[in-house]
């Protein structure tokens, strides 16, 4: 192959952010093994390392980390444009708005958790719009919002958990 | 494994096993807004599946509406049908068909109807019990 005229630079912020992404892809490969009591609910491990470079490096790099891992995430699992692709990434986005947002919230008061709570109550009630109206047009799928918004609380509890934890650790090293 | 993980997680990892209490990672915020966040998942237990609550029986005959009763007190009600008469038992907040000559006895065995769209049919009878709820048309079942 000769060598192409056009060349790319890469930056370290694209080596950053493609790094954290490969974790991030790799937490959604070992999580699509796990058994779930019902369809949609899932840890979001992946969302640790969102998480956490949303944190350290800022909403964009997370935006970032978190829509690469959407579509490589879902390619890798075989999910690509699947209703579930469009379900995670109708989370994705509703919860990068919640990140943009929560992100302004004074550090000193509320930390990771907060954050992640939020995060996970915008995931869910953007995919239940996107379910809504799009594969269930029906207020039945509303029925299903209690245990939803129950696994957002748990989940979104300890991977703000996690992902303060991690970030205490990287700051103290 | 370097060349994969970004740096600060590989030091991460390697630095595993240095464990402390989870509380504090929590600041004053996070604990509020962790209790708001119950406080939100258990009022949406009781707000959206509270819906599903039946307030009246309706009692039919070949699909005519015979007779509606509210669930409010207890009685029971005697509907005449070809084969004999049907007993309909109500309770608050419950209904269930008592009595019925059927040969079969399945709207019996059915016991207490307590949600809103839930049928006791009594085929050979031509009697049908069923409860009904607040707000909209409720649907016959929800698949997933």
């Amino acid at each position: 192959m000769t060598p192409s005229g056009i060349e790319l630079p890469i930056t370290e912020d694209d080596r950053r952010i493609a790094r954290y992404t490969a974790a991030a892809i790799a937490l959604t490969v070992a999580e699509a093994a796990l058994p779930s009591p019902l369809p949609g609910i899932k840890p979001g491990l992946a969302n640790i390392i969102v998480l956490v470079v949303l944190l350290r490096y800022g909403w964009r790099d997370a935006a970032w980390v978190s829509l690469l891992r959407v579509v490589a995430g879902s390619l890798v699992i075989g999910q690509l444009f699947a209703p579930g692709f469009f379900l995670a990434l109708a989370g994705a986005v509703s919860s990068l708005a919640a990140l943009f947002l929560a992100v302004q919230l004074p550090r000193r008061w509320f930390g990771a958790v907060t954050i992640s709570l939020l995060a996970a109550f915008a995931h869910i009630g953007g995919q239940l719009l996107l379910a809504r109206l799009w594969l269930v047009p029906h207020d039945g799928v509303f029925y299903l919002a209690p245990l939803f918004a129950t696994a957002a609380l748990i989940f979104g509890t300890i991977n703000g958990l996690i992902a303060a934890r991690l970030i205490r650790q990287v700051e103290t090293i | 494994m370097k060349a994969v993980l970004p740096d600060d997680l590989c030091k991460i990892f390697s630095k595993a096993g240095s464990s402390g209490s989870w509380h504090k990672y929590l600041k004053v915020g996070d604990w509020l807004v962790l209790l708001l966040s119950c406080a939100l998942v258990v009022s949406s237990y009781t707000l959206l599946w509270r819906g599903g609550v039946a307030d009246r029986a309706i009692v039919k005959r070949d699909g005519q509406t015979i007779i509606e009763i509210s669930l409010n007190s207890a009685r029971k009600t005697r509907v005449e049908g070809p084969l004999g008469t049907t007993v309909i038992e109500v309770q608050p907040g419950r209904a269930r068909v008592f009595s019925d000559p059927g040969p079969r006895q399945y709207c019996v065995q059915q016991g207490w109807l307590t949600r809103a769209g839930a049928v006791a049919i009594c085929a050979p009878n031509h009697i049908t019990l069923e409860l009904n709820g607040r707000g909209e048309a409720s649907y016959d079942s929800l698949g997933y």
